[in-house]
């Protein structure tokens, strides 16, 4: 390319660059202003609601390591509650056995999760679809019956943790402090995301997910981009499964029932599949609808739990965030001067409609 | 039909510059179907050379034997004298082949910009841990990739539509993206399939003059598959002609005109 293409190209990027800035700028505000809300709002709760919203978080970190998967890079998975169980029982094994303190248990869940997720997507390569929901079945269903086989899993009864004390001389009692402490791997989490999203290997797995041919003819590898999506989505998952561990204090293999799997799937759904924050939308939807549906009905929760996702998805067809968010995008578009319009309806003014010419073909 | 030689190549000739591209003795079969029959010819550098021939001649086909996206069951498809035959899909385009394909692929839910990005894909080098940290030479490296897709957007005269959502574009912007991320690439070949369908006279005027450029400005080599045989003609340095999986003619688009086996293909083929 010619130098001055090139300095017309810098000269745009350093306009876009300001401009971006500036709304960066406001959404950095925004970003820094319900952080501190979120981080004083347990100052206001009551223990319970704390803890509450402590799953809240924990459930988000969950759904956001599935989105990354399927909403990212379109593999469906009906099996992250297994993956959630293997990171609660490494922090649970690591402290009860070992013990070892409650937040260095947290790389080693990492590791076993990227780890499980490797092993788990080289054979998933093979299947797409409703396949691959089928394999991903078959391991939730099979998570429970096999944590109580094994005897350093605590069997049936499963593991009691010591639940951990807060720091000394910081003045918060347990529940503020581990609210505190997820509060800060779920923003950890939400920032990791964002970047890799961002970053070349975000735009693999988006390419990969619209269309695999093309991406891999741009040279993407696709076998490679589809097993890392999985190893990094479990990697979240099972982060979220040892804080979980952790928060309870207790891990049990019936707390992993496929039901927990298809949670992370309503939740997931519910958000926004292919979205950040919907993952958020996602963790309150799994804490608080099923006891919602309790207190309605007591006979038949289950029905309006159901009740409850299908006006979700009927209002929100892409979820609460995914359908939002482009809305938000188009009003901030209103409220900025359109000066790229001109440009593109200019271009689109000679739109084709394919139409013999004069040179004719030969077909 | 005989495959008929109307020009010796440069290499034959000995000492000139050796040819970029060369397909030699291709076959692709579909179960009965013979998609490609033993086809050979080869590209030299810095050329434009047109590849038509009726529909179902097996112009796509050789495409995809140049991605690997399909294996041909026999012959050999070399790049600079180096072959393909061990590598995968993916790799195509980091050793300097890129493509568009004959209905514009492109990624949907993504950004004009982010699309032509994926272009420079095979050139990055960002991995999961650097971008998940954004570390210095991540950072670096997506703005280089920004600054690649940005000018290589304007040389599609496409540049006010970055931020667009790509499933927004028209049909001939789609297929503009299309050619800027195969550009993005920066590849020695590029490989263009039917880029003048479904365009009117203006845009196929517009994109005569683009893929000129391409070859002089850019300095990328083209393979051209195309039914406008106006187009076809008046870009191209070589043209070869493809009939049921077969070369039947290879040579100067003059040189191509007069031989009858040409003419015939493609009268016994109109309706
Ligand atoms: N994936 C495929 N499976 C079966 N047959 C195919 C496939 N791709 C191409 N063909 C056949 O190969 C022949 C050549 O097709 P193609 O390469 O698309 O022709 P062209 O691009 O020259 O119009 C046709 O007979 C077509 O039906
Ligand atoms: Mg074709």
């Amino acid at each position: 390319m010619n130098d001055g293409t090139a300095a017309i190209a810098s000269e745009k990027l350093a306009v876009g660059g300001e401009a971006r800035l500036r709304i960066g700028a406001w959404r950095r505000f925004a970003i820094a202003a319900l952080i501190v809300l979120a981080a004083a709002l347990p100052f206001g709760l009551s223990n319970y609601q704390v803890f509450e919203l402590t799953q809240v978080m924990i459930y988000a970190i969950a759904v956001l390591g599935l989105n990354i998967l399927t909403g990212y890079n379109g593999q469906i998975s009906l099996g992250h509650g297994g993956f959630f169980a293997a990171g609660g029982y490494t922090a649970a094994v690591l402290m009860h056995r070992y013990g070892v303190p409650y937040w260095a248990t947290l790389p080693p869940a990492a590791l076993v999760g990227f780890a499980l997720g490797l092993l788990f997507g080289l054979p998933a390569l093979r299947f797409e679809g409703p396949y691959l929901a089928l394999v991903t079945l078959a391991m939730a269903v099979a998570t429970p019956q096999t944590l109580k086989y094994f005897s350093w899993t605590g069997g049936q009864q499963g593991l009691n943790l010591a639940k951990p004390a807060p720091p000394p001389g910081l003045g918060i009692d347990r529940d503020r402090w581990l609210y505190l402490f997820v509060l800060v791997i779920l923003l950890v989490a939400i920032r990791v995301a964002a970047n890799l999203l961002n970053g070349r290997t975000g735009r693999a797995w988006m390419a990969i997910r619209d269309h695999p041919i093309a991406a891999a003819a741009m040279g993407v590898d696709t076998p490679r981009y589809k097993t890392l999506a999985f190893g990094t989505s479990t990697l979240f998952t099972a982060v979220a499964g040892a804080l979980a561990a952790i928060v309870v204090g207790f891990v049990a293999p019936e707390s992993f029932s496929l039901f927990l799997s298809i949670s992370f799937l309503v939740g997931s759904a519910v958000g926004g599949i292919a979205t950040i924050g919907g993952a958020i939308v996602g963790g309150f939807f799994i804490e608080f609808v099923p006891n919602f549906a309790n207190d309605i009905s007591d006979a038949a929760p289950w029905a309006i739990y159901g009740l409850a996702m299908l006006l979700f998805m009927y209002a929100m067809p892409r979820g609460v965030v995914g359908s939002l968010g482009p809305l938000a995008a188009w009003l901030r578009g209103r409220l900025r001067p359109a000066v790229a319009a001109g440009e593109i309806s200019a271009a689109s003014n000679n739109a084709s409609s394919p139409q013999q010419t004069s040179q004719g073909r030969l077909e | 039909m005989s495959g008929v030689p109307l020009r010796t190549t440069a290499a034959s000739q000995g000492g000139a510059p050796a040819q970029l591209l060369e397909v030699a003795d291709v076959t692709m079969r579909f179960g009965g179907i013979v998609a490609l029959d033993g086809v050979t010819f080869s590209v030299a550098p810095g050329r434009i050379t047109g590849l038509i021939g009726p529909n179902g001649a097996g112009k796509t086909t050789l495409f995809n034997c140049l991605s690997r996206l399909y294996r041909p069951a026999r012959g050999d498809i070399r790049l600079n004298g180096r072959s393909l035959a061990d590598c995968a899909p993916a790799d195509i385009a980091g050793l300097g082949i890129g493509r568009t394909f004959q209905s514009p692929t492109l990624f949907d839910s993504l950004s004009v910009l982010d699309n032509v990005k994926i272009g420079a894909h095979a050139r990055g080098r960002n991995g999961p841990l650097t971008d998940a940290f954004t570390l210095p030479s991540s950072r670096r490296e997506e703005r280089e990739f920004d600054l690649i897709a940005r000018v290589t957007l304007d040389f599609v005269e496409l540049g006010g539509a970055a931020t667009r959502p790509a499933a927004s574009l028209t049909f001939a912007q789609r297929k503009r993206v299309e050619l800027a991320r195969a550009l993005a690439t920066k590849p020695a070949l590029v490989l263009l399939d039917e880029p003048a369908g479904g365009l009117n006279h203006d845009e196929v005027a517009q994109l005569g003059a683009l893929i000129r450029s391409i070859r002089d400005k850019l300095e990328i080599t083209v393979l051209l598959v195309e039914h406008h045989m106006g187009l076809v003609m008046s870009l191209s340095d070589q043209v070869v002609v493809l009939n049921f999986g077969r070369v039947i003619a290879d040579g100067t688009p003059e040189e191509v005109r007069g031989v009858p086996a040409v003419t015939e293909a493609y009268l016994g083929t109109r309706h």
